[in-house]
């Protein structure tokens, strides 16, 4: 199976997780990356520069209908749910769910029933359990789950609720899972297709 | 196990079995009964969010397929109103993106001030958060007397919310923190008065207002403004709609005219992006030019 799309969900903790996730990356990662970190509603393009010391693939803030591009990382926007059609991201302002917006729940959910098999979910530390129900419907279409083992995580609450609604999931420190998502068949589409 | 249940209903989508082709034909033909018996156009709306919120009418009407409610909503008038309220509703707040406030204030109102009447549309005001929140700052500015404002919804329920005022009590608080980061001089509980778990907001807020339904899929522009605003409200739109509706902006926007859209939303990907120019660097504020 070849991979169109990965989708990192995380919360507390998160800033320092996506830096070495992303960081164990090669330069030429073609897959476009998704980040969804839950933070404070008025906080805007920190993160994005935050993140961009830490790779060399491009760190982009998502706007409404930005085309999804291979080789970039996307930061969901505080204050909005992400979701995806094929090809490119959607916006919405509905209520939070489970008290967050963005939620991870919402995005994996879109990811999986847009991308089916060629998904991949990592779900990271984080102190609730938002994301859960999100990666199983990943699984549960055919793509990829991934969490952080819990022991390894600043919180382990988002890791452990992750695998305990996917048994199934690769369990691996982060270094591991940067490891693994370096060595993915990619679709040769997903370079093309939107470049 | 209480709490995966309520994250289970909470993903709003069909089973992992549904297949995606057949649902995609399901939705559309939804939409075209919708359109063909009812008159709403929702038929260009974006697709991700769209799917999302039929799935959650499906669950709320215990249904199990989008032609499931495709038979309910075409038989049953009250079962379209609810459907209608999920399709149209947005949830929004008082001075929301606190800083695209205080740069409507310092940007756009000294442009303002250089008219001896100003017009202003709401384009999908929603329960109308945006609309109290910009009277607010005319008011403070002085401005609020020669300004008329149109604020404008498709959905007649939600104009009823607006033009009663009252908010929850419980935002109050989120409303003042944005309120005073969006460069409010005022202390903002002059602008309400609590009863139960509401606020009221001044009723003289809005004596300058016209809250009226117009539908920007199918209806046409209806005055020129020197501003239109229309935030968060095109995300649900798919691109080719967006262009359409930006169209309509053009047009109903005198030239200089100003256009405000949400943080995450841009000209970038409609054919109007050369007739604006960009007037704060950070907030989309945009003001025509040609």
């Amino acid at each position: 199976m070849a991979y169109e799309i990965v989708v990192v969900g995380t919360s507390w903790g998160g800033l320092a997780a996506i830096r070495q996730l992303i960081g164990g990356l090669p330069p030429a990662f073609a897959v476009p990356i998704v980040v969804v970190q839950h933070r404070h509603k008025n906080s805007d393009h920190l993160l994005t520069s935050l993140l961009q010391d830490h790779t060399p693939l491009c760190v982009c803030d998502v706007e409404d209908k930005a085309p999804i591009v291979g080789g970039n990382i996307y930061v969901a926007p505080a204050d909005y749910h992400l979701l995806v059609e094929h090809g490119q991201f959607s916006l919405s302002t509905e209520e939070a769910v489970l008290f967050s917006r963005p939620s991870i729940d919402v995005t994996f959910t879109s990811v999986a029933d847009t991308y089916g098999p060629r998904a991949v979910g990592v779900i990271l530390t984080g102190a609730n359990g938002d994301g859960a129900q999100g990666l199983r419907r990943i699984f549960d279409r055919g793509g990829l789950a991934f969490v952080q083992r819990p022991d390894t995580a600043e919180s382990a609450t988002m890791p452990t609720a992750a695998i305990r609604a996917v048994p199934k999931a690769r369990v691996l420190t982060i270094p591991e899972i940067a490891a693994r998502l370096a060595s993915l068949p990619v679709a040769v589409a997903s370079r093309s297709a939107t470049s | 196990m209480a709490l995966p249940l309520t994250a289970e209903r909470s993903l709003a989508g069909p089973p992992v079995s549904y297949d995606s082709g057949l649902e995609r034909i399901e939705i559309e033909l939804l939409l075209e009964g919708i359109y063909r018996q009812y008159g709403f156009d929702f038929r260009s709306y974006a697709y991700a969010s769209i799917r999302r919120r039929l799935w959650k009418r499906v669950q709320s009407e215990r249904l199990s397929s989008i032609s499931d409610l495709q038979a309910l909503v075409l038989h049953d008038g009250a079962a379209m109103e609810r459907l209608l309220l999920d399709l149209s509703v947005s949830v929004t707040a008082m001075f929301r993106d606190p800083p695209f406030y205080r740069a409507f204030r310092d940007v756009v109102l000294p442009h303002l001030r250089t008219y001896p009447f100003v017009r202003i549309w709401h384009a999908g005001c929603s329960s109308g958060e945006e609309v109290y929140s910009t009277a607010i700052v005319l008011e403070e500015a002085g401005l609020l007397d020669r300004t008329r404002i149109y604020a404008t919804d498709i959905n007649e329920a939600v104009l009823h919310r607006a033009r009663a005022g009252i908010f929850p009590l419980s935002r109050m608080q989120e409303y003042t923190e944005n309120y005073i980061r969006a460069g409010g001089t005022r202390s903002f509980s002059e602008y309400y008065t609590a009863k139960y778990d509401g606020a009221l907001f001044s009723p003289s807020l809005t004596r300058n207002t016209v809250f009226s339904p117009h539908n920007l899929v199918t209806d046409r522009s209806f005055s020129e403004f020197h501003v239109v605003f229309c935030r968060n409200v095109l995300i649900y739109f798919d691109r080719e709609l967006q262009n359409r509706v930006h169209a309509l902006f053009y047009e109903s926007l005198v030239t200089f005219g100003i256009l405000a859209l949400g943080s995450k939303e841009s000209l970038r990907f409609s054919q109007y992006e050369d007739c604006y120019e960009r007037l704060d660097p950070k907030e989309k504020l945009f003001r025509k030019v040609r």
